[in-house]
C-alpha cells in the first residue's frame, strides 16, 4: 500500500502538477488566439511573441520595483507589475491592429494574407522583445518558492516520496481559474460579451443590429493582450523566461485551438489541458513509478520513457494531425472550411 | 498575392527586370572593388541559394496561394541528403548497428502498412480508432527495442570523429537530387493531410512539420551526428589546397598577374606569386560553385517560366484566382494543389542541399525559423510573388541587404552613439542590439510592401489583360 502510494505521490508530483500548470499556461494562450479566430478570422502566428513582449515589459517593471525596495512578500513581484505588462501589450496589439490588419479588414482581404502579415508582426515582435531584455535567459521569480514543501508533505503523510507545489504552479493554476471564470462569466452575461458573441457567428446580422464592429475588435485585442499577457508570465515563473521558448510554445497552442474546435473558447481550454497532459505523460520517464509498483525482479532497468524531452513537439503535432484526419472540426465542433 | 488591386500596372517587365539585375550586379561589382572579391563571389553564391528558394516558395504561393511556414524543414532535408549521400560510408559503424536499423526501418514500414490494413479492415466500427492505437504502440515498441542497440553501438563506434552511420559515398550532383526527393516526400505528407481543409491549416502543419525535422536532425546522433555536425562534406569542385599545388593553375596566375609581376628580383617574385596564388584559388573555387548553382538556377527558373506559360499554368492561375469556379470547371482543385505543394518543396529540398555543399558541412543548430522561413518570405513578398523572375530579383536583394545590414547597422549604432564614452551601458546595449534591429527592419519591410506594392518590384505579367 505505502508503495503504491508512493508511486502515486511520484506521479502526481512529475506528470499531474507540472501538466495540470501547463495545461493552464497553454489554455490561457489558447483562448487568446481562439478570441482572435473567432472575430477576426485568422489564425495570429504572433501569439508566442505577444506572451514574450508582455513578459519582457512585467519583468522590466518587476525589476524596476524590486529596485525600489517594493515586494509582496510570500508573492512574487511580477503579480504587481502584470498589470502595467498588460496595458503595454494591449496598446503595441491595438497599435497593430490600427496599422496593419486594419487595412485588410476594410480590403475584405483572404484569411492567409492576415495570417502573412501576423507572421511579419510577428518577427517585428521578435526582434522587439530581444531589443529590449537581450537573448538571455532570465529569471524573475522572488518571494516564497514552494507552496507546499517537501519536508512539510513529508512529515504529514510519513511517505518515502513528496509531493511538491511551488508557489509559481499554485498561482498558475489560480490565477487560470479566475481569468478563465471571468473571460466565460463576460462572454455569458455582459452585454458587450454577447455583442462580441453575436458579432463572431454572423458578422452582417451583428452589424444589422447596431453592434459597432470597431469597439468589439478593440475588446478582442485587448482581452487577448491580458490573457496572454497573463500567460507568458505565469510560463517564466515557472520555467524561467526564455525568448525562443515563447516562439516554441506556437505549435502546442495551434494544437490546442484545433482540437478544441477553432473560436470556441471552451474548446481552446480543453485543448490545452489535452495537449499539456499528453505532452508530459509521454515524454515522461516512468522508472521511479514502476519501481515502487511492480516486484523488485520485475523493476525496468531503463527510463521507460516513451519519447525523449526534445521531440515533445512531434505530441502535439501528432494530436494535430489526428484531429485534422478524424475530426477537423474539432471536439467542440469549431469553424471549418 | 492572389487578390490583384485594380490599379496594377500592367507595362511590360522586361525593361524593369534588366534594370534591377543591372543594379544587382553593379552592388556587387561595389562590394567586390570596396571590400573584397572573395567577399562578393560569396554573398554571389549565396544570393543564388536563396533565389532558388525563394522560387520554390513562389512556387507555391504565387501559383497557388499556398502559405509554407516550413521552408527551414524543407531546406534541413536537402542538407541530410548530402549526408546520407555523399559522405562516406563509416564501416565499422554499420558493422555495428546497420542491420539493427535497417531492420527496425523495416518494423516502422511494418507498422504502417499494418495500421492502413486495420484501417481498412475496421472501417466504421466502433473499436476502429483503438485497434489502430494499438498497433501503433506495438510497433513503435517493437521497432524501439530493435533500434535503440543499434543506436547505442552506433553511436559508441569513435564518437570524436564518427559515431554515426555515414553515407552512401554517391556524388554530390545526386545528393541535391535526394535532397528534392526527400523535401517531396515529406511535403507529400503534409498535404495529404492538411490540403483540402482551411488554407490556416497547412501553415500550422508546416510550421509542425519543420520542427519536428529539425529536432530529429539536432537528436539522432546515430544518423547527422546531432549537435556535434557532420564537416567536411564531399565538394563538387576542387579544393584550395590542391588547386595551390597544381601546376596548370600557378602558370595561369602567373600569366594573368604577369604585369604586377614584372620587375620582381626572384625572392620577392615567389612570395608575391604565392600570396596571388593563394588567393586566386579561393576565388577559382567560388567562381566554380557560382557557375555550378547559376546552371541549377537556370534550368529550373527556365522549367518555371515553361510550366507557367503551359495549359497547366493557365490552370493552376485560374484555381488561384477562383478555386470555386475552377472546380465548377472540372478542375481537380486538391490534387493540383498537392502537385505544386510538393514541387514547390521539392525546389526549396535542392536548394538546401546546395547549401550544406556551399557550406562544406551540415549544422543542425543552425537552422533557425528566421533565417530559413521568414527570410525567403520576405524575398518572395518584395521581389513579386507569382513572378518566377521576381523570386529571384526578391532572393538576390533580400540576401544582400541581410548580409549587408549587420555592417552597416554597426557602423550607424556606433557612429550615433559616438558621443557616449566607450564605457557607457547604453551605448554598449544599443551596439549589441544592432543584429536585432535587423530582424525588425525586415518585419517592416515585409509588412510595407505587403501593403502598399502587394504586387512587388517585378510585378506578375496579367496574360488576361
Amino acid at each position: 500500500m505505502t508503495d503504491f502510494l508512493n508511486a502515486l505521490v511520484v506521479f502526481a508530483n512529475f506528470v499531474f502538477i507540472p501538466a495540470l500548470t501547463y495545461g493552464c499556461q497553454l489554455a490561457l494562450g489558447s483562448l487568446g488566439v481562439t478570441m482572435i479566430y473567432s472575430v477576426l478570422r485568422f489564425s495570429n502566428f504572433a501569439q508566442g511573441e505577444t506572451m514574450a513582449f508582455g513578459t519582457v515589459i512585467t519583468i522590466m517593471m518587476t525589476w524596476w520595483l524590486q529596485s525600489l525596495g517594493v515586494s509582496l512578500g510570500p508573492l512574487p513581484t511580477a503579480l504587481l507589475a502584470l498589470p502595467v505588462g498588460i496595458l503595454v501589450t494591449s496598446w503595441l496589439l491595438l497599435a497593430t491592429d490600427r496599422y496593419v490588419y486594419r487595412y485588410y479588414r476594410t480590403q475584405r482581404s483572404k484569411s492567409i494574407t492576415f495570417v502573412m502579415a501576423s507572421l511579419g508582426v510577428m518577427f517585428i515582435m521578435n526582434g522587439l522583445v530581444r531589443l529590449l531584455l537581450g537573448p538571455n535567459d532570465q529569471n524573475f521569480a522572488d518571494g516564497e518558492r514552494f507552496f507546499l514543501t517537501a519536508d512539510a508533505f513529508r512529515a504529514w503523510s510519513g511517505l518515502d516520496e513528496a509531493l511538491v507545489i511551488r508557489t509559481s504552479q499554485a498561482l498558475t493554476i489560480l490565477l487560470a481559474l479566475i481569468l478563465v471564470g471571468l473571460l466565460f462569466w463576460f462572454l455569458q452575461r455582459t452585454k458587450t460579451g454577447k455583442a462580441m458573441r453575436a458579432y463572431a457567428d454572423n458578422e452582417n446580422l451583428a452589424l444589422l443590429s447596431g453592434i459597432n464592429p470597431d469597439r468589439i475588435v478593440r475588446i478582442t485585442w485587448i482581452i487577448t493582450a491580458a490573457l496572454a499577457t497573463v500567460a507568458g508570465v505565469l510560463y517564466g515563473l515557472d520555467k524561467g523566461y526564455k525568448p525562443l521558448a515563447y516562439y516554441n510554445l506556437l505549435l502546442p497552442i495551434f494544437a490546442a485551438v484545433i482540437v478544441g474546435g477553432i473560436g470556441k473558447p471552451i474548446g481552446a481550454v480543453v485543448g490545452g489541458f489535452i495537449i499539456a497532459f499528453s505532452e508530459v505523460i509521454v515524454t515522461y520517464a516512468y522508472k521511479k513509478v514502476l519501481t515502487y509498483l511492480l516486484p523488485p525482479d520485475l523493476a525496468p532497468d531503463g527510463l521507460v520513457q516513451l519519447l525523449s524531452t526534445e521531440y515533445k513537439f512531434a505530441v502535439s503535432f501528432v494530436i494535430l494531425v489526428i484531429v485534422l484526419l478524424v475530426k477537423p472540426t474539432g471536439i467542440f465542433k469549431g469553424k471549418v472550411l | 498575392m492572389s487578390q490583384r488591386p485594380s490599379s496594377q500596372p500592367l507595362q511590360d517587365n522586361t525593361v524593369r527586370a534588366s534594370i534591377a539585375f543591372l543594379v544587382m550586379a553593379g552592388l556587387l561589382i561595389l562590394i567586390g572593388v570596396t571590400q573584397s572579391w572573395a567577399l562578393a563571389l560569396t554573398i554571389l553564391n549565396l544570393c543564388i541559394i536563396s533565389a532558388l528558394m525563394a522560387l520554390g516558395v513562389n512556387i507555391q504561393w504565387g501559383y497557388a496561394g499556398l502559405f509554407n511556414v516550413g521552408i527551414m524543414g524543407f531546406a534541413a532535408l536537402g542538407g541530410l541528403a548530402m549526408i546520407i549521400i555523399s559522405m562516406p560510408p563509416v564501416k565499422e559503424a554499420w558493422q555495428a548497428g546497420g542491420t539493427r536499423v535497417l531492420f527496425a526501418l523495416l518494423a516502422i514500414l511494418a507498422t504502417l502498412s499494418a495500421a492502413l490494413f486495420v484501417h481498412k479492415l475496421l472501417k466504421g466500427k466502433r473499436w476502429h480508432g483503438w485497434a489502430i492505437a494499438l498497433v501503433v504502440i506495438l510497433g513503435v515498441v517493437l521497432s524501439r527495442s530493435i533500434l535503440d542497440p543499434g543506436v547505442t553501438a552506433i553511436e559508441a563506434v569513435n564518437p570524436a570523429s564518427t559515431g554515426y552511420l555515414g553515407g552512401l559515398g554517391l556524388p554530390v550532383v545526386l545528393a541535391w537530387m535526394v535532397g528534392g526527393l526527400l523535401a517531396a516526400a515529406a511535403a507529400w505528407l503534409i498535404g495529404k493531410i492538411a490540403l483540402g481543409l482551411r488554407s490556416d491549416y497547412l501553415a500550422i502543419a508546416t510550421l509542425g512539420i519543420s520542427e519536428i525535422l529539425v529536432a530529429v536532425m539536432r537528436n539522432e546522433d546515430w544518423l547527422t551526428r546531432g549537435v556535434k555536425n557532420v564537416t567536411g562534406l564531399p565538394r563538387p569542385v576542387p579544393y584550395e589546397l590542391e588547386l595551390q599545388q597544381t601546376p596548370w593553375f600557378i602558370n595561369l596566375v602567373e600569366r594573368i598577374n604577369a604585369g604586377s609581376l614584372a620587375g620582381l628580383n626572384s625572392n620577392e617574385y615567389a612570395t608575391v606569386l604565392q600570396s596571388l596564388v593563394v588567393d586566386s584559388a579561393s576565388i577559382f573555387v567560388k567562381l566554380c560553385y557560382t557557375g555550378l548553382f547559376a546552371l541549377v538556377l537556370i534550368i529550373i527558373l527556365q522549367l518555371c517560366v515553361l510550366a507557367l506559360d503551359s495549359p497547366w499554368g493557365r490552370m493552376v492561375r485560374a484555381i488561384r484566382d477562383n478555386e470555386v469556379a475552377a472546380d465548377a470547371m472540372g478542375k481537380d482543385v486538391t490534387g493540383r494543389h498537392l502537385q505544386i505543394f510538393i514541387l514547390g518543396s521539392a525546389v526549396v529540398g535542392i536548394a538546401g542541399a546546395m547549401l550544406a555543399t556551399l557550406d562544406g558541412q551540415f549544422t543542425p543548430g543552425s537552422y533557425s525559423p528566421l533565417r530559413f522561413t521568414f527570410l525567403i518570405w520576405v524575398m518572395v513578398i518584395v521581389g513579386g510573388s507569382g513572378n518566377n523572375l521576381g523570386a529571384v530579383l526578391g532572393g538576390f536583394l533580400v540576401w544582400l541587404i541581410w548580409v549587408e545590414a549587420e555592417p552597416v547597422g554597426f557602423w550607424l549604432m556606433d557612429v550615433l552613439t559616438s558621443g557616449m564614452g566607450d564605457d557607457s551601458g547604453l551605448r554598449k546595449h544599443l551596439l549589441d542590439s544592432a543584429q536585432y534591429m535587423r530582424v525588425i527592419i525586415m518585419g517592416a519591410v515585409l509588412l510595407l510592401v505587403m501593403r502598399f506594392s502587394p504586387w512587388g518590384l517585378l510585378p506578375e505579367q496579367n496574360r488576361q489583360a
